[in-house]
């Protein structure tokens, strides 16, 4: 479903990612760990569009189509959704009101008719308590005065309404206590299914308890350095990730 | 004339200029350019005025040429050469409409986003509509329906010929001949607007609005509209203008009067999409607009304003809260796109005790616009409990923009109440980004994120108003971010 292949790609004059491949499988979780800087947020970025990070080798390919070509709302519509690390708030549009005229976008884009006002509050009631979301946060603007914890289930609530091919999650368990943890995990739990792919990217290994991933990479230095099954994130979360990573020149 | 009959007239008007483009071949009745009391006289001779009227224009005309073009407001143009305007244009009677070719594909295709065109709209809705082409009112509809309650709604010609009385008592008592350079210039030189009488009691039972429109090449735009709420009456009123594409400046000098008598509640809103200018800044109206209500004991004012067009805008709609327990209230929302320079705000003169008025602005500045803020609020040594809250937002689209805001308050009564709240900030990369990864345009991510951020004025508009005043913004905005 999703291939990228030797991907190099920087911002200004930095180059963040060195040749990072990794191929993601229909129905698979997987889930990228990694050191601080080690261009993990740039990988997530990068498969959303962001304009900022120049690609200037390799491909990213994704259900066959060539997604560097695509900008940030053809990839939406293709199927990538995006949980921001950090949800941007968009003061006087409410929740609903921007959630519908995004899959009316989406669905405009792929040719199909708008969806009746009837679906869509069925939906946004089995979504809403997928994530226990309540009807006060749905009708609020989007993610304004929202808490941390609130803020990622409201990421997790849209995700399941825009119902993607590709979730990429960036760094969903930070800034959550524990029962927020559990929330935003089953949410995401239950929206595993054989056509969807999950990438996950976090820092712990915690989040991985809840949601069980079919394979782990290590990232670091803008490279997939070390791969596995979900016991490599327990042997990480024990032994750091020095043992797999070279050292640093001075700093072993 | 039944109204039935009114209305093809109104049809022919509305629709043909909207279907085939933004100027119209009419043969106009057109005075030449300059300034003097001749002028004058041929005017007030035009429009069969009464003695009072004509020696109001000349008292008006000899206090322009004392004063002097302010130039205070944070904008900077060529001064327009008051001798090469021409001060009357009317569209000769019974004209036929004739289709244009050179209708301008730009102006063409905002139309042809706005789908279907105002008047349409707000006809379609029942609302009654005066139509002011080149300052000369050309239809008004419903005008039986309104009679039926006593509501007089007729152009300012028709009312000094029809109801002398009314617009004599009134004309000129909130905004005095000799107030500014611009309404001296209006009271002189006037021909035509809107006039709205509501009887004591009564509370009109649709919107009632006027559509203003400037036409021919080398004329000046100046109507006068009067708007009087009798005791304990309601009414809400708008008011759309658009003009044609032209390289050379526009002026639009126009007077508003509302009066609010006890009880009384006006509600004004304003939709402004006067042609600003091509991309350079070449062209476009210089909107030049003085506006004023005065409220009686607990009446009511309510301004709202949706500022898209002009190429320099100069504008305080105000509030005199001269009666006890009044409340005045602002609604703005202004954008400025390109070389467009607005400098609007409001004043709220607080006389009366137990006054209250809400300020709530929120401007837009685009391409390398400047866009002010400029606001009045005065307690005076009467004002005893009086409030005001005042909050003034500004929006920066890019970096070559500039939004700036200048309060005045000036307090003589040591229980009045100020609040002033200002923010300005920038339409983030990220919030943008946020809506293209949810499957957003560009397009339809900026519209969404400037309503939100207009969401508070816009509520305030008629529900029809409201759905035009949204894609304008949009369409005023598109592909400015930068």
């Amino acid at each position: 479903m999703l291939k990228i292949d030797n991907l190099h790609a920087r911002i200004g004059d930095t180059e963040i990612l060195k040749g990072l491949s990794l191929n993601l499988d229909a129905g698979e979780v997987h889930a990228i760990m990694g050191p601080n800087g080690s261009g993990k947020s740039t990988l997530a970025s990068i498969l959303a569009g962001r304009e900022e990070y120049e690609v200037t080798e390799g491909s990213i390919t994704f259900d066959g189509v060539d997604l560097l070509e695509l900008d940030a709302t053809e990839r939406a519509v293709a199927g990538i959704f995006l949980a921001f690390q950090y949800p941007v708030e968009i003061p006087g549009v409410s929740n609903i009101n921007f959630l519908r005229s995004a899959i009316n976008s989406i669905r405009e884009q792929r040719k199909e008719e708008p969806i009746s006002g009837k679906d869509f509050l069925a939906k946004v009631k089995t979504c809403g308590q997928l994530v226990e979301l309540d009807g006060k946060l749905r009708d609020r603007s989007v993610n304004e005065g929202f808490s941390g914890g609130e803020k990622k289930r409201n990421e997790i609530f849209q995700m399941a309404m825009l119902e993607p091919k590709l979730a990429v999650l960036d760094e969903t368990d930070s800034g959550l206590d524990i029962d927020a943890l559990r929330i935003v995990s089953e949410g995401v739990n239950a929206m595993r299914d054989a056509n969807r792919s999950f990438l996950v990217i976090t820092h712990y290994q915690r989040l991985l308890d809840h949601i069980v991933p079919d394979h782990v990479h290590v990232l670091a230095n803008g490279q997939i350095v070390h791969s596995g099954g979900k016991e490599l994130a327990l042997e990480l979360e024990e032994k750091g990730y020095d043992w797999i990573v070279e050292p640093q020149a001075g700093k072993a | 004339m039944s109204a039935a009959d009114e209305n093809p007239l109104l049809d022919e008007f509305t629709k043909k200029e909207y279907e085939f483009g933004f100027t119209t071949n009419i043969e106009a009745d057109k005075a030449p350019p300059g300034l003097n009391e001749a002028v004058i006289r041929l005017i007030s001779a035009k429009k069969n005025e009464p003695d009072w009227m004509l020696e109001w224009r000349l008292e008006a005309f000899r206090v322009w040429k004392t004063m002097k073009e302010p130039d205070w407001a944070h904008v900077e143009y060529a001064k327009p050469d008051y001798q090469a305007i021409s001060y009357y244009s009317a569209p000769k009677a019974k004209v036929k409409l004739n289709s244009l070719d050179d209708v301008d594909p730009e102006l063409r295709a905002t139309m042809d986003k706005l789908g279907i065109s105002m008047e349409e709209q707000k006809r379609l809705s029942g609302v009654a509509v005066d139509f002011v082409m080149d300052s000369v009112s050309v239809a008004t509809s419903f005008k039986d329906k309104l009679s039926e309650l006593g509501i007089i709604f007729c152009s300012m010609s028709e009312a000094i010929q029809e109801h002398p009385e009314l617009v004599q008592q009134h004309l000129g008592t909130v905004i005095p001949v000799k107030d500014n350079f611009f309404s001296a210039l209006n009271s002189a030189v006037f021909t035509d607007g809107s006039f709205c009488y509501i009887p004591k009691g009564v509370r009109c039972p649709m919107e009632l609005s006027t559509y203003f429109r400037i036409n021919e090449a080398g004329t000046g735009q100046f109507e006068r509209t009067l708007l009087i709420a009798d005791e304990g009456s309601y009414v809400s009123y708008l008011e759309g203008c658009t003009a044609p594409q032209r390289d050379e400046n526009q002026l639009h000098a126009a007077c508003v009067e509302l009066i609010a008598k006890d009880d009384a509640e006006i509600k004004y809103s304003t939709v402004q999409n006067w042609y600003p200018g091509d991309a350079e800044g070449k062209g476009g109206v210089y909107n030049f607009v003085t506006k004023r209500g005065i409220c009686e004991t607990r009446a009511k004012i309510s301004w709202t304003q949706v500022e898209t067009g002009s190429a320099v805008t100069w504008k305080y709609p105000s509030c005199i809260l001269k009666g006890d327990g009044s409340v005045g209230e602002f609604y703005s929302v202004a954008v400025t796109n390109n070389a467009q320079q607005a400098d609007t705000g409001t004043k709220m003169i607080h006389l009366g005790a137990n006054t209250n008025s809400t300020i709530i602005s929120k401007g837009i500045s685009a391409g390398h616009s400047q866009n002010s803020y400029r606001g009045l609020v005065q307690m005076g040594p009467r004002a005893r409990n009086a409030r005001n809250f005042s909050q003034c937002d500004s929006l920066l689209m890019t970096d070559t923009s500039g939004a700036h805001t200048f309060p005045y308050i000036e307090s003589k009564h040591p229980t009045a109440r100020v609040e002033h709240e200002a923010t300005t900030s920038r339409i983030g990369e990220d919030q943008i980004f946020y809506c293209l990864q949810r499957g957003l345009t560009e397009e339809q991510a900026i519209g969404l994120i400037v309503n939100g951020y207009a969401k508070e004025v816009l509520n305030k508009l008629p529900m029809e108003f409201a759905v035009e005043a949204r894609k304008l913004l949009t369409i005023s905005l598109e592909g400015s971010v930068g």
